[in-house]
């Protein structure tokens, strides 16, 4: 069938004119990301397995026993995890995926912080904001429903191959929960709170960093969980872009029809999954009184 | 004052000028009234009560005194400046200094501890930790809070929470308190217990305070002058006597019907003032007999040279005094009778008139002098609420049995 509307063709001159015009900012994002993941690896990397380990491990164990770390029903409440971090950690070691897990880990930490970064501060424009936020919402929309894989293709254009546009992409398709539970917390403060604080003569600053954003806070956690979890499940995605992690190596099981090495990677990211979102759920949790 | 909710304000308030009706009004431009031309002045240092059930407004006038609700014509004089034309920035100033709220439902952050709660109006207006948390704990002390500074509200049950809610606004030091229902979500025990609590910090700090309620009784308890609306009117305006004896329309008068008026009807309104007295050194037996004729009675009180009030006597007495040539009613004066002030309730002197058959005198708390005499009968119909007619009808029937 013949094309009669070519909105690629608008899509792609457009792009290509960002591209020309914007290639300092272009690879001056690049230069950031990069600098920031290497950096972020070398540092992960260079801590020996056996801390990291322990160090995580007490982690999941104060998440779940915070208030009553030492007493008995803390310890029901947070041994279970933590036994699970422990074997879940030595059997990444074990199968020799250590190195990619914590590739994988600083990916989906680096693309988290950039999504809440943007994420939150639109969250609030838009409950603050009526006409915010019907503009945002359906692009919103847009970015949870337009297939992944398509953002791969102008993250690539800007900055080729590597873990840049892995990160771009990830960053795009996790968003949106982080503006979507800010804005929902936010709206869902009581107003009589809301009233209470400006009888008492507190301003819109006042209001929202003392009133809104505390009490919207379960959810916005709620929200960076969500973001996390997204990050996660894109990184075999960003993979096909060059990014590195346990995504490349189930990219390579793909590729090499390999099943032994695509269930070990894929395994890695079920334990790295489990332990993020379980530990950032139950501070999550905890934090509402 | 008149406050509008809607769209199309100014075409509501122009045809709310024209006279027409709350209903039409709704019909026609799809607006609310919910404050029409509402003028009242509030003295410093009383407690004004602004009295009407849901839907009359009470809640919509009170948040006009803050701006809280913009009104949509008419002023709010604070002092001497006028609220309603401050910039947002006076605004924010008057809120934080002069004027301080506490809410039926507390309002109150479930994340901060009850000191930070109550500091919450101090820190809002940028006062150091320690100034602010000193205050607190001063604020939290008046309200009988002290040892629960570092609870969270949730660990609190709702009249506790309202006394932090309190605090709160005591903290800030404010010369205004604006309480909107604030205790009508409590249980009625608890309710009890919050207005004299209230009426007590009040008779300590002085405030001027603007209390909301649905509630009568409690209007009739804690307010010195009560303002009472329906449909965004106020009806009247007075003192709790005043609109009970003597209520302003038919909705008001439907409205105090049920009240308890035994706690509120004082000595002063059911006195009847000057009556004929007996100079102790002036009147003899005969002149008692004289004055007694001409008053139509048989019992009359008796005064000495200094106006104080001494006691009564009764004309079976004086005729036997008279025949004896008694020069003084010295003999047959009765000195143990009771005697109350003006402002006693009809529940505070009903005890006193059993066992005799005096009327009570009501005299000056300064000085003894005689102001008044509140008959029996006089309590009996005002207890009952009988009319006069009815009680001589239960007495005869009560002689035929």
């Amino acid at each position: 069938m013949d094309k009669i509307i070519n909105i690629g063709q608008y899509i792609e001159s457009g792009i290509d004119s960002l591209e020309e015009n914007f290639s300092f900012l272009w690879s001056s994002i690049d230069n950031g990301i990069s600098w920031t993941v290497e950096n972020l690896n070398d540092l992960f990397l260079s801590i020996p397995f056996i801390v990291i380990l322990i160090l995580v491990a007490m982690a999941a164990y104060y998440a779940y026993a915070r208030g009553r770390l030492f007493t008995w029903e803390g310890f029901k409440k947070g041994i279970g995890l933590t036994v699970f971090v422990i074997l879940g950690f030595l059997l990444i070691y074990g199968m020799g995926y250590w190195k990619e897990a914590i590739e994988t880990t600083t990916l989906v930490l680096v693309s988290t912080l950039i999504a809440l970064i943007l994420g939150i501060p639109f969250g609030i424009l838009s409950a603050k904001n009526n006409t915010a936020n019907a503009i945002i919402r359906p692009i919103l929309d847009f970015m949870q429903t337009m297939p992944a894989f398509v953002y791969l293709i102008p993250a690539i254009f800007f900055f080729s191959v590597g873990n840049t546009p892995g990160v771009i992409a990830t960053v795009i398709f996790s968003l949106p929960p982080a503006v979507r539970l800010t804005n929902l917390g936010i709206r869902n403060v009581q107003p009589d709170v809301i009233e209470a604080g400006r009888a008492f003569g507190a301003n819109e600053n006042q209001i929202l960093f003392k009133i809104q954003l505390p009490l919207a806070m379960p959810t916005i956690l709620a929200g960076i969980n969500q973001v996390i979890l997204l990050a996660l499940s894109m990184v075999v995605i960003a993979s096909m872009v060059g990014a590195r992690g346990l995504g490349s190596v189930v990219y390579q099981g793909i590729q090499q029809n390999d099943i032994a090495k695509g269930f070990e990677s894929g395994l890695g990211i079920v334990v790295l999954a489990i332990v993020l979102d379980r530990i950032t759920q139950a501070l999550a949790n905890k934090n509402k009184k | 004052m008149t406050l509008i909710f809607g769209k199309k304000k100014q075409e509501a308030l122009a045809l709310l000028k024209k006279g027409v009706s709350k209903n039409d009004i709704l019909k026609k431009t799809k607006c609310t009234v919910g404050v029409n031309k509402a003028n009242f002045e509030i003295e410093e240092g009383e407690i004004f009560v602004i009295m009407g059930l849901s839907g009359s407004g009470k809640s919509s006038l009170i948040r006009c005194l803050n701006r809280l609700n913009e009104p949509t014509s008419g002023k709010v004089f604070f002092k001497d400046y006028d609220i309603t034309r401050e910039s947002n920035k006076q605004l924010l100033q008057t809120r934080r200094t002069e004027l301080s709220m506490v809410f039926q439902k507390f309002g109150l952050l479930p994340h901060r501890t009850i000191l930070e709660n109550a500091a919450f109006g101090l820190e809002i207006r940028g006062e150091s930790k320690e100034m602010r948390e000193e205050k607190a704990r001063e604020a939290l002390k008046t309200v009988g809070l002290e040892g629960y500074e570092q609870q969270y509200p949730s660990e609190m049950s709702g009249g506790m929470q309202q006394r932090v809610g309190l605090a709160r606004a005591l903290a800030n030091n404010s010369s205004v308190l604006l309480m909107d229902e604030a205790f009508s979500a409590l249980d009625p025990l608890i309710k009890s217990d919050m207005q004299d609590e209230l009426l007590q910090i009040q008779n300590k700090l002085h405030k001027t305070i603007v209390f909301i309620t649905h509630d009568l009784d409690e209007a009739m308890k804690v307010g010195d002058r009560i303002a009472i609306m329906k449909d965004g009117v106020i009806e009247q305006i007075g003192t709790a006597e005043e609109i009970l004896t003597d209520p302003a329309s038919d909705y008001v008068k439907a409205f105090v019907e049920k009240v308890d008026r035994k706690t509120i009807i004082t000595a002063e309104t059911l006195m009847f003032k000057k009556p004929t007295l007996i100079q102790y050194k002036k009147d003899g037996p005969k002149g008692a007999l004289r004055k007694m004729r001409s008053a139509g009675v048989d019992v009359l009180p008796v005064e000495d040279q200094d106006m104080k009030f001494l006691g009564y006597v009764w004309l079976e007495d004086m005729l036997k005094l008279e025949k004896d040539k008694e020069q003084t009613v010295k003999k047959a004066l009765y000195t143990d009778v009771p005697s109350v002030y003006k402002h006693y309730t009809v529940e505070d002197m009903l005890p006193l008139i059993t066992g005799h058959h005096y009327p009570l005198a009501v005299v000056d708390e300064e000085g003894g002098k005689l102001l008044g005499l509140v008959t029996q009968t006089s309590l009996i119909i005002e207890s009952t609420r009988f009319e006069n007619e009815e009680v001589d009808r239960l007495i005869e029937k009560a002689n035929d049995l």
